[in-house]
């Protein structure tokens, strides 16, 4: 038996797709997929109209997409996260229908129990054998982790895995099998490695970026919860990632050996399995090449599928096993809900992610953020868009003062006895205003271009189109 | 006081400006071109620094153009009067 279709365009035939169905794409090749692109170009050669996309990500290499909205190839998105021109054209009302926007764990519980229904699930595979056995790490465009590809595989009606790499019967390790994928397509190039996985992530020189990571390793201490077996997940940028790195610098000088850490993997939590500082990475996705090798090769650095990272409705994920998460925001409101998904004038440029799972889950939620970027105050009376909402948020830390949430009375008081600069959030927005200037709040249409769901499933908020953005 | 010639202040590094500032005639007043990364949250703001810099320094005709990266009041005064001091 052999499941490998003379084309792509045969795939998509077989599969049966037709007008208005859903198709299914993963993210772990970022903003060096070509697949996506590639997909739709077929589709609409095919004269096929309607379809629904839901992408786990979309970036700004999927900048095509626009001309398939235009064309009527189009017709909704599912994300959750989307970034580039194709973000913005959606932030100026190109679609009728508004996009959803859900969380890395909320994709996985709409797929699982129905709400999300997928017809044709695109699995880009950067190694697969004729069968359909695929794994993310060969291959010359090797992303490392496909957790995020793994809900999709095995709920979606069809599944055509995309691969640019077909190794000999049988191929291994296996992330997906070949018991979920109906046919194999050999592509000349899935993505460009550039785009998918960074050299090298470095933690940041920014001195302010480090102040405000020392103040959340403070943070980290003075709750309590640096101790052996201590797990966490941070960001892969700026005072998150230097969050981890001065974690590190305390875990080796009280002699603290982690249990695990999660996330988004870079090479710097790499380095820290490698150096014995935790004992198990639990990864859904790398972030650079560092983080591919190590999965590749190192048992203690797990594969897990977006659900076991975040899905609120399975018995049980990983998120509700975290200590520490260490987040960023755009926006920080005085209830502590936070926005990472549109930027200050409303236009979109994000979403959750696991944001606001991995706030839900953690022990301890930590945002940081400089108080000021670029003139705009991080602190507001209100974000434009709530993505996490401000009872799953505990400390907001900031070059200028660490605020808590006030419903954290114990956190607050061990805080203060640590002698850490603790402020009321309403004093950091005043402080931030006293330098700026109070910002003017931009206004918006009636239109709803945008779904926000909550990872349970609720609205937890809408986006709208902003006014004079028709450009 | 009058500005003579062309000059220009500041760069475009994040929470910096760049002030480019041209003589006009006698009586063609102020000409203020304001781009700001910040526009629809400051722009009125700096336009009102921008202003108030010229008048206490006497400017009466000039054209000015402002490539604003997010900078803070007392960064715009800087720039402006530097601007303005290279242009006399």
């Amino acid at each position: 038996m052999n499941k490998v279709a003379a084309s792509l365009r045969k795939a998509i035939e077989l599969s049966e797709l037709k007008d208005g169905m859903t198709i299914s794409f993963h993210h772990h090749l970022r903003n060096g997929d070509y697949v996506v692109n590639m997909v739709l170009d077929e589709i609409s050669k095919m004269g096929i109209r309607d379809i629904n996309v839901a992408a786990s990500s979309l970036f700004p290499v999927h900048e095509s997409l626009i001309q398939n909205i235009k064309d009527g190839v189009i017709i909704g998105l599912d994300v959750n996260y989307m970034s580039g021109p194709l973000a913005r054209a959606v932030s100026h009302g190109i679609l009728d229908k508004p996009v959803t926007f859900r969380s890395h764990g909320g994709r996985p519980r709409a797929i699982h129990e129905g709400s999300l229904k997928i017809d044709v699930a695109f699995i880009a595979a950067p190694s697969s054998d004729a069968m359909g056995n695929i794994n993310g790490v060969e291959g010359p465009s090797a992303c490392g982790s496909l957790g995020y590809a793994i809900p999709d595989a095995l709920c979606a009606k069809k599944v055509i895995a995309v691969t640019d790499y077909l190794v000999p019967y049988p191929n291994s390790p296996i992330s997906i099998d070949q018991t979920l994928v109906d046919w194999v397509v050999k592509v000349d190039s899935i993505g460009d490695p550039s785009g998918i996985v960074s050299g090298t992530t470095r933690v940041t020189k920014d001195p302010i970026g480090h102040i405000i990571a020392g103040y959340a390793a403070e943070v980290i201490q003075a709750s309590g919860l640096l101790k052996e077996g201590i797990s966490f997940q941070t960001g892969a940028g700026g005072a998150s990632l230097a969050t981890a790195f001065h974690l590190k610098e305390k875990m080796i000088a009280k002699g603290i050996k982690g249990s695990f850490g999660m996330g988004g993997i870079t090479g710097f939590f790499v380095d820290m399995l490698e150096e014995g500082l935790v004992e198990k990475l639990i990864d859904v996705q790398c972030f650079d090449l560092d983080a591919v090798k190590s999965i590749k090769n190192n048992p203690d650095h797990v594969e897990v599928s977006g659900s076991f990272y975040a899905n609120p409705g399975v018995k049980g994920c990983a998120v509700d096993n975290l200590d520490v998460v260490v987040l960023g925001a755009t926006e920080i409101d005085t209830q502590f809900n936070v926005n990472v998904l549109t930027d200050s004038n409303g236009i979109i440029m994000g979403g959750s992610g696991g944001h606001s799972d991995t706030a839900a889950g953690a022990k301890l939620t930590i945002i940081v953020a400089n108080l000021l970027r670029s003139r705009l105050p991080i602190v507001l009376d209100k974000v434009i868009t709530k993505v996490t909402p401000g009872d799953t948020v505990d400390v907001l830390v900031t070059e200028r003062g660490v605020a808590v949430n006030p419903q954290r009375k114990e956190l607050m008081d061990s805080l203060k006895d640590a002698k850490l600069p603790v402020m009321d959030i309403e004093e950091l927005k005043a402080a931030a205003e006293k330098i700026a200037g109070k910002p003017r709040e931009i206004s918006f249409t009636d239109q709803v271009v945008g779904i926000v769901e909550y990872r349970d499933g609720s609205i937890i908020d809408k986006i709208y189109k902003p006014t004079g953005s028709e450009r | 006081m009058k500005i003579l010639r062309q000059t220009r202040a500041g760069s475009l590094e994040s929470n910096d400006l760049m002030v480019v500032m041209k003589p006009l005639g006698d009586r063609e007043g102020i000409k203020l071109e304001i781009n700001s990364i910040v526009q629809n949250q400051y722009g009125d703001r700096i336009r009102e620094v921008v202003t108030e810099v010229l008048k206490r320094n006497g400017i009466m005709d000039a054209y000015i153009m402002i490539q604003d990266r997010g900078a803070l009041d007392c960064t715009i005064k800087a720039r402006v009067e530097t601007a303005i001091k290279r242009g006399l």
